[in-house]
């Protein structure tokens, strides 16, 4: 850990000094805004090492890419896209985990010319009328996987959910596409503080509701909390949520109390393609850990990236452009394709966490939406 | 709301409330015995659960992790108040705030540099975890009632240590008058070294039973030191009578709040706008309580008369 710690800032080091440029002429320059240190880390080292592994093995040499940790603060994150953009001079930025940064960064800098892919946030401002031709997501608009969570609901014959979600934006929009798929009664629906970290009283509010079922979104620590206690408590309803609780990196914290939980993701380690496979591999052989949907969503970004570039330089902006609209890459998810907005149309899985030997992880039972969008893209026009 | 729903959400606020206190404790006998504002407690918190889940990891015994939990702030403390923390007594707030707030930023990445940026794994073990039936029908998770009974047998520990004992003699001594402690011969810098470890054990105490029910995490420890503020602040610095009060209040308010808000709010409102506009007001219930109490006592409910 120390030692990769220490190569991964040396590199970025490297990265930002001209004079480690390799000499080839005018390489592509990436700039990478992603959360490396505070509570949400987790997330953005995962998509930084499958970006960062996507690039290695393809032996890219005219890519340079300049790594920032944006803390998880909005500020510091537009302070650094504006010294990428202005000093760095970058052509294609990404990295940003969370919605709150991303719609204080992504605005400015696609206007300022520059290309973002999105490796994680995807708010619906940016999906609909905010959309914008540099703008382009390559994990999912923030509502898909809650939506899932709803078809998956009706699938699995639940007809009275209680809901739960903190509250800030991304919260309420995961109601929301919960809501809009779901088609059973609502037991209750409650909005907790962003951050609580206890959940007694919520759970004896689901207790004496009534409800066939629970679906959260929760995603972190807040995620770790909640299905510890409630596997704690006695109440024995099913629980469904989206990904973002049952990442690799969190289900070891989690431990027993989340097996057999149901998951909607547009991603798992055993989605059967031969990129996946060899992702999957080379992941953990080069990390020592089993690879997240972020790590797979980085790995993606990168790939696509790579793609474009083989087919256009990001000064012809326009060529570039329709290279990366027409998303010709092998994706870890197998099919991906664009959307009017771009953002992804893909399919969206039905896991269940199991345990291998001693490892926490997820297995595939089904698909929830096939070739999934939003309903955001028919708000963009571009 | 139903009888048994309301007692179980009394029993939560007990709960939060009396881990609070464990919190509270340590803070305010440090501000109050040595004038210290420390805002590097919730990084002893932090530290008690991350020993707490290595050690648990590595033998799987909780008693064991407990006691890991407890030495591994401990330690911490007398080692930040030997080095750091003494030079500050003398300087004013905005000094401490600065060096505790340094703190902060050291253990934190201190931390991930050892443990790693991913939450650690800690469980409720075996003999502790699952819900009891009470009286009256009510499930109750079994490992709460318990950090209810550690919380209050802790409170009941400190009055005796503080009113029984020649070093609560000592602490109540130095609260008052310290130049008069010292002049009548005991060692004020040990007494001090030994107030802030027994300050930091108990963080680390909370941290370790709380943490087994949330996540272990970096910066675990900063969103409970707020609460732990406010609480001391109502309870009235410097008093552990009045930080169990206020550790109580604070926790009843904030857990009952968040319950009875919204669903006063569906009276008159669609369930989804009254869910969020009850929460949001819940959130600032305590704030409103710290508020109202300094409004009728200026210095809290124990505070000194000073």
């Amino acid at each position: 850990m120390k030692t990769r710690l220490l190569c991964a800032a040396a590199t970025a080091l490297a990265l930002t000094t001209p004079a480690f440029a390799d000499g080839h002429a005018d390489p592509v320059r990436v700039g990478m805004i992603t959360t490396l240190s505070g509570g949400g880390a987790g997330l953005g080292i995962d998509v930084r090492d499958g970006f960062m592994l996507a690039i290695e093995q393809s032996g890219a040499e005219n890519v340079e890419v300049i790594i920032e940790d944006d803390q998880r603060r909005p500020d510091l994150a537009v302070q650094l896209s504006d010294r990428m953009i202005q000093a760095e001079d970058v052509d294609v930025m990404t990295g940003i985990i969370w919605s709150n940064l991303a719609m204080a960064v992504v605005p400015s800098a696609v206007n300022q010319g520059v290309f973002y892919l999105s490796p994680n946030a995807g708010p619906s401002q940016l999906a609909g009328r905010g959309c914008h031709e540099n703008y382009f997501n390559v994990a999912w608009q923030n509502d898909n996987l809650h939506e899932a969570a709803g078809a998956h609901a009706n699938a699995a014959g639940y007809s009275n959910t209680f809901i739960l979600a903190p509250n800030y934006p991304a919260g309420q929009d995961a109601l929301t596409g919960f809501k809009r798929l779901y088609e059973g009664e609502l037991a209750g629906e409650l909005f907790t503080e962003l951050g609580a970290t206890d959940y007694a009283a919520e759970i004896a509010q689901i207790r004496a509701s009534g409800a066939d079922s629970v679906f959260f979104f929760l995603p972190g620590g807040m995620g770790i909390s909640f299905l510890k206690q409630y596997a704690d408590s006695g109440v024995d309803l099913p629980v469904v949520g989206p990904a973002f609780s049952f990442d690799q990196g969190i289900l070891q914290a989690v431990g027993d109390a989340a097996l057999g939980v149901v998951n909607t993701s547009q991603w798992n380690k055993d989605i059967e393609n031969e990129t996946n496979a060899a992702f999957v591999e080379s992941f953990e052989e080069a990390y020592g850990r089993l690879p997240s949907l972020y790590a797979s969503q980085g790995f993606d970004t990168a790939n696509l990236l790579l793609s474009a570039l083989e087919v256009a330089d990001p000064a012809d902006a326009d060529a570039f452009r329709e290279a990366l609209r027409a998303a010709d890459f092998s994706s870890t998810r197998g099919d991906f394709s664009f959307n009017t907005n771009h953002h992804p149309v893909q399919d969206i899985y039905v896991r269940e966490v199991i345990q291998e030997g001693d490892v926490f992880t997820n297995r595939i039972i089904g698909t929830a939406l096939s070739d999934h969008g939003d309903v955001y893209a028919a708000e963009c026009e571009m | 709301m139903s009888l048994i729903l309301l007692i179980e959400q009394v029993l939560n606020g007990l709960q939060l409330g009396v881990m609070l206190f464990l919190m509270a404790a340590g803070l305010t006998l440090v501000f109050g015995v040595m004038g210290l504002i420390n805002l590097a407690h919730g990084s002893l918190y932090m530290i008690g659960a991350f020993a707490a889940a290595a050690v648990a990891g590595a033998t799987g015994s909780f008693l064991l992790a407990l006691v890991a939990a407890l030495a591994a702030a401990a330690a911490a403390g007398a080692i930040v108040e030997l080095v750091v923390i003494r030079r500050l007594y003398d300087r004013d707030h905005l000094d401490q705030v600065l060096a505790t707030f340094a703190l902060i930023l050291i253990f934190s990445e201190g931390t991930r540099y050892i443990f790693g940026s991913f939450p650690l794994y800690l469980s409720i073990p075996d003999y502790l975890s699952g819900p009891v039936s009470l009286p009256g029908g009510i499930q109750y998770p079994l490992y709460r009632l318990t950090l209810i009974g550690i919380g209050l047998a802790v409170a009941v520990g400190l009055f005796l240590l503080i009113s029984r004992t020649r070093l609560g003699v000592q602490i109540r001594a130095g609260e008052a008058d310290r130049e008069m402690v010292a002049a009548l011969g005991v060692d004020i810098s040990k007494l001090y070294t030994i107030v802030f470890a027994l300050g930091a054990a108990l963080a680390g105490l909370a941290g370790a039973l709380v943490g087994t029910i949330q996540s272990v995490q970096v910066g675990m420890g900063e969103p409970v030191l707020i609460l732990a503020f406010v609480v001391i602040v109502i309870g009235g610095i410097g008093s552990i009578k009045g930080a169990l009060i206020g550790a109580l209040l604070v926790g009843l308010t904030d857990t009952l709040g968040g319950v009875l808000l919204p669903e006063l709010f569906k009276l008159f409102m669609d369930a989804s706008s009254a869910s969020s506009t009850g929460s949001a007001l819940a959130s600032m219930l305590i704030y409103l309580l710290m508020a109202a109490v300094l409004f009728w006592k200026p210095k809290g409910l124990f505070g000194g008369a000073a």
